[in-house]
């Protein structure tokens, strides 16, 4: 049985175009359950990646298996139990929103017929259900793709993109069905620039640019990677500052409108509290920050682009507070 | 979608295995795009349309005494029955290939454009059943064509100047009834090398992704074999060519049967739709989705 195999599995997975490389040895991992976060700026191959993993397009080289089956050799089978869509939805314009879903449940079988009106109702399109998809808006084509890929029952849901054009309710709407599906035990590959979407809704993620995975792993292990961070607010921020600076073990200390930001351990915070208490500089507030996934996935992909060979690694602070890079899992 | 999206339950998971859909389903939902489509509809105004203009334009001159090379043109207000004959004469020529090469070479290319193409490859049919499916529905419109044709010339024919004998091309006299059935006989025979052009079609929309490329490349190929026909010195190659089949079904209307021209449209035909559909086949099995 395939249900035991991971539902998304590349391996050395390269797209070329003459002499341009979209997708440059991917490895992907993508297990049951995970909300699994694809990142990367414009251009870095995810889309390339995403089509290559339904079958739309073949690897130059490496392979890649769909709950252990491979789309280019056996077709239509390796996409049982995935459903999902590549850029923007597209469906036949001159047909209406139910005709479209009609359409797809007959090249779906398996019953997706009966489940036209259920997944109208998920997406909410059940109303407008009756008018031509060609004036349709933005938001209503992303809609009915979610629809048209509910159709398909799927373990795997492939989104790329799924919230681009929709307003800011629209995407909370996009994230909450995502978030519920994940929920109910679907595994969701979700191709994404929003990166507040993609921390709030993915336990793992993979950061690629210029066709390079530069990180997969949990979001969480990211994270921490990415160093605990302070925020102090105190009674004299330049003077504090300066303590700072001179104290060991405080990396990178900027003041800002919100306080003195710095980097550091545990022993070199509590080091550094005595230090203002002996300069006279009283402590307002010391908070323990995280570095956001936005402030990690610039680190990751400007260190990519000026690193040449430093892909598939993330950024770590060497002793010296400057970052350097080291391999990942 | 913030209230059912809370609310509503995801469909549950399916079993490991489903049934998957036939090729007949594909079929069927590639007649009815085509149904749905406008532009489904000007192939079929164009066939139409000329055996209409025709009859009503004979009707208003009231000309009798056409005579000329053509047995059917000198017939043509002795009986209605002449005049499908004579507009498949007329027809078959370009608006008939025009016609079958407005879907053919549109029916892939169009979907590749519109984006379309990756939503139905990634449902749970094969590539090689959607080209199928395809070729099977540009096959039907042509099909169509023709005997929307020949049945709207038949019945302006019979209308204005009756439901009565006719001579064919041998000169012998055949009954109504069986100049009937010859008529549609010969429609359906002229379908060898309109199919051909049909298939020529699709191949042009699976490799060059463009319907107007595709659409022109295949009328562009009948207009070249035509002046290849007209060229000296190039007779030996004439026979061959699939524009020359177009007047396959005159042996047809002779008395005995002429067969041989039958057969020989088929096996020249079926050397250029073969490869046609074969090479169509392997571009869309093997080509990289990438519009839309």
């Amino acid at each position: 049985m395939t249900d035991d195999r991971p539902p998304v599995r590349a391996r050395g997975l390269v797209k070329r175009y003459d002499e341009v490389v979209a997708v440059d040895h991917i490895d992907l991992n993508v297990h049951a359950g995970d909300v699994y976060g694809f990142l990367g700026p414009n251009g870095a191959g995810k889309t390339t990646t995403l089509r290559m993993a339904l079958g739309l397009i073949t690897p130059t080289e490496g392979m890649v298996e769909l709950f252990g089956r491979n789309p280019l050799r056996e077709g239509a089978r390796a996409l049982e139990g995935v459903a999902g869509f590549v850029e923007a939805p597209r469906f036949y314009p001159y047909l209406t929103g139910r005709k479209n879903l009609e359409l797809l449940a007959a090249l779906d079988g398996d019953g997706a017929r009966e489940r036209i009106d259920e997944v109208l109702a998920v997406v909410e399109l059940a109303p407008r259900a009756v008018h031509r998809v060609g004036g349709y808006s933005h938001g209503m084509r992303q809609r009915l793709g979610i629809a048209a890929a509910l159709l398909r029952r799927p373990r795997l849901l492939i989104l790329d993109e799924p919230a681009t054009g929709l307003d800011p309710a629209g995407m909370r709407d996009m994230r909450l069905l995502i978030r519920r599906l994940a929920d109910d035990g679907m595994t969701v590959l979700l191709s994404s620039h929003q990166l507040p979407e993609v921390q709030d809704l993915c336990d793992r993620v993979a950061i690629v640019d210029s066709g390079r995975v530069v990180y997969e792993g949990a979001l969480t292990d990211l994270r921490r990677q990415g160093g605990a961070g302070y925020r102090l607010r105190s009674s004299d921020d330049a003077g504090a500052l300066q303590v700072a600076r001179e104290q060991p073990g405080i990396e990178h200390p900027l003041v800002d409108e919100h306080g003195l930001g710095f980097q550091a351990e545990e022993p070199a915070v509590g080091a550094l509290s005595l230090a203002l208490g002996r300069a006279g500089i009283g402590i307002l507030a010391l908070t323990p920050t995280l570095a956001t996934l936005e402030d990690l996935f610039f680190r990751l992909t400007e260190h990519a682009n000026g690193a040449g060979e430093a892909h598939a690694a993330l950024p770590e602070q060497s002793a010296n507070g400057a970052d350097r890079l080291v391999p990942t899992q | 979608m913030s209230s059912v999206a809370a609310s509503a339950s995801a469909p549950a998971a399916r079993p490991a295995r489903a049934r998957r859909p036939s090729t007949a389903t594909a079929y069927r939902w590639e007649l009815r795009k085509l149904v749905s489509q406008k532009r489904t509809y000007l192939g079929f105004a164009l066939v139409v349309i000329l055996p209409l203009f025709f009859v009503v334009f004979q009707n208003v001159h009231q000309r009798h005494d056409r005579g000329g090379d053509n047995i059917f043109a000198s017939q043509i207000t002795q009986s209605g029955l002449a005049t499908p004959v004579l507009m498949l004469l007329f027809l078959s020529v370009f608006m008939l290939p025009l016609a079958a090469s407005l879907v053919a070479g549109d029916i892939v290319a169009a979907e590749d454009a519109n984006g379309t193409l990756k939503t139905i490859l990634t449902r749970s049919v094969n590539r090689g059943q959607v080209f199928a499916a395809k070729g099977f529905a540009a096959v039907t419109y042509a099909t169509i064509a023709v005997f929307l044709s020949a049945t709207v010339a038949t019945v302006a024919g019979v209308a204005s100047w009756g439901f009565r004998s006719v001579r064919t091309f041998s000169g012998s006299v055949v009954s109504a009834p069986e100049a009937l059935l010859l008529v549609f006989a010969a429609n359906a025979i002229y379908l060898i090398p309109l199919l051909t052009v049909a298939a020529i079609g699709l191949l042009l929309s699976t490799a060059t992704r463009n319907s107007a490329a595709a659409v022109v490349g295949t009328i562009g190929i009948v207009i070249l074999l035509f002046i290849i026909a007209q060229i000296p010195g190039l007779e030996g190659i004439k026979p061959y060519l699939v524009t020359e089949q177009f007047q396959n079904w005159h042996g047809l209307l002779r008395t005995p049967t002429d067969w041989a021209p039958i057969w020989h449209s088929l096996w020249v035909c079926a050397l250029y739709a073969g490869p046609a559909l074969v090479a169509g086949y392997l571009v869309f099995l093997r080509r990289d989705v990438a519009g839309g």
